[in-house]
């Protein structure tokens, strides 16, 4: 079930909440939504499940747009909105029996997906209880199950591991991922790590516009600033501090070296390099032949962190 | 009616949850106890076997019982958040609205079933008229009917149950009193004002006489602030 989203702006009196942005998504593609809080996420997720329509652009879901085939297109569509919104009087066996109606499944067909969703979202032990009473983690999962019910083939979850506990972070993740072979996935966080492990494809938003696209290896990738290696070595009457800077100056490819931290005899030492070097190699075979005590010696790539806050800190 | 399906879920689920919380219970109980005390004192103390009492005690009752009842249903929904997930079901906002209007409807319906009772006790001692009584019925379920219309409409357009309770009462009120004060009115206002009046069809209908004049007003009114209801679900759009 393909996406396609053709320059979507949605404007809020004078602020432009997203602006001309556009994205096509591929059948069974997790694709994460990533950016700081207001960048235009929940918005964009608003407008794809039909909740509110944008002030211009297009979007078309199975090749049908969402304006003209509303009814049929919400049909398809699975969603958790932001905050999880639940009815808390109503039983979980209850709740889901309303949103299978509401999604118009047949009647006889609802128990047995009921069952099924029960026990995929884990909820067995809270099945009989308010949904009033969860704790945030099951209802977190009567949210996704309630999302599920009607086997959509889009599912569009706005920060579906937020206030979860660790466990619970991992159990989500699992389940989108074991979801995600079959079925088309959007959904937003503004957690990294949770990118890395679900997603396919990330989109960085910011302000309103998509400044990066891609994979979690491709992004870290084409945003790698200069690599550095950090070196730490002992420093005596034999190897003065002055000899050794110079020295790890002088090797291929490193553009600058920069004394970080001197304790005792060790100092530290960060060594900034041409793009796509690796000087560990030639770093220690200086240190051999000159004798030093290497204390430590690591090369720090940029992390989808550093991609992220340099995309939208500027 | 194709949209049927969609209603009921609708509808079910919002009559539960009146009869699951205190709330149902309470007003009906607060709406008996007030009926019957009007109703047992003319009995009584009058001796006068008449259903009169409870058409004219009902509508002033009404005007409170029917912004309690209607205050919620789409205030609580927007407040929490839940109105985002029923509109991205594939359902139209109508048939949200209809929904929860035959839920308020059936709730009011729940509450004059037991003055029945009363009807029952005084048939074998005068010589009761049935028609006018359930002329004065009808009269009664539409009069609540179109306040419930109102009472969505008002709940639509806040997250606030409080100023959807107010609105509601202060609009019912408005519409309930408007033919009160016609001495002071010059003539030509006044048959205006008095076509206005909901208290004013619902005499009309409680005499006895359905007329379609009164059943139109009724209907149109109802209709009109039934479309103001999903009018206000919709302005998430604008």
């Amino acid at each position: 079930m393909a996406i396609s989203v053709r320059n979507l702006t949605k404007v809020y009196g004078d602020q432009k909440a997203i602006d001309d942005i556009s994205f096509d998504v591929k059948t069974a593609e997790i694709l994460g939504f990533l950016g700081p809080n207001g960048a235009g996420k929940t918005t964009t997720m608003k407008i794809l499940t039909c909740y509110m329509p944008p002030t211009s652009g297009t979007v078309e879901i199975d090749g049908l747009n969402i304006f003209d085939h509303s009814i049929e297109v919400r049909r398809k569509i699975g969603y958790l909105p932001e905050m999880n919104p639940l009815y808390p009087e109503m039983n979980v066996l209850d709740y889901l029996e309303y949103s299978a109606q509401l999604h118009g499944m047949e009647r006889n067909t609802i128990p047995k997906r009921i069952k099924e969703m029960v026990h995929v979202c884990g909820l067995e032990d809270v099945r009989h209880k308010d949904i009033g009473e969860l704790s945030k983690g099951y209802r977190q999962r009567v949210g996704l199950a309630q999302a599920l019910i009607h086997e959509p083939e889009v599912l569009i979850l706005d920060e579906p591991t937020s206030g979860l506990d660790p466990n619970q972070i991992v159990e989500i993740r699992n389940l989108i991922k074991q979801l995600g072979r079959a079925k088309t996935f959007i959904l937003s966080t503004h957690i990294l790590s949770e990118v890395q492990a679900t997603c396919d494809r990330v989109l960085i938003i910011n302000e309103g516009k998509i400044v990066a696209d891609g994979s979690p290896e491709q992004l870290q990738q084409e945003f790698q600033g200069a690599e550095t290696v950090t070196i730490e070595v002992k420093s005596d009457a034999t190897n003065p501090l002055e000899q050794i800077s110079p020295k790890l100056r002088s090797l291929a490819s490193v553009t600058s070296v920069e004394l970080l931290s001197q304790k005792d005899s060790a100092a530290r030492f960060q060594l900034h390099m041409e793009k796509g070097a690796d000087v560990r190699e030639a770093a220690f075979r200086l240190a051999v032949a000159e004798g030093w005590v290497v204390l430590e010696l690591s090369r720090k790539t940029t992390s989808l962190e550093e991609v992220f806050h340099k995309l939208t800190m500027s | 009616m194709k949209a049927l399906p969609n209603i009921l879920p609708i509808y079910r689920r919002e009559l539960r949850s009146y009869f699951n919380s205190p709330v149902a219970y309470v007003v009906i109980i607060v709406f008996l106890a007030i009926v019957g005390w009007f109703f047992t004192s003319t009995l009584f103390l009058a001796n006068v076997a008449s259903m009169a009492t409870v058409f004219e005690v009902v509508p002033w009752i009404f005007l409170g019982f029917v912004p309690a009842i209607t205050m919620r249903l789409l205030a609580e929904e927007k407040k929490s958040g839940t109105i985002e997930l029923l509109t991205t079901k594939p359902i139209r906002d109508v048939e949200i609205v209809l929904g929860k209007f035959f839920a308020a409807w059936t709730l009011l319906a729940a509450s004059l079933a037991p003055t029945l009772i009363y009807l029952l006790t005084i048939i074998p001692l005068g010589d009761i008229d049935l028609g006018p009584v359930f002329a004065g019925y009808l009269g009664l379920l539409l009069m609540g009917g179109v306040y419930i219309g109102i009472g969505l409409f008002a709940s639509g357009l806040t997250e606030n149950q409080i100023v959807a309770f107010i609105t509601t009462l202060l609009v019912v009120l408005a519409l309930f009193l408007v033919d009160k004060m016609l001495i002071f009115m010059p003539e030509m206002f006044a048959t205006t004002l008095e076509f206005l009046s909901v208290d004013h069809h619902f005499s009309s209908i409680a005499r006895g006489v359905i007329d379609s004049r009164d059943i139109l007003y009724f209907a149109s009114l109802l209709g009109f602030s039934l479309l103001l209801a999903t009018i206000s679900l919709e302005r998430r759009k604008w």
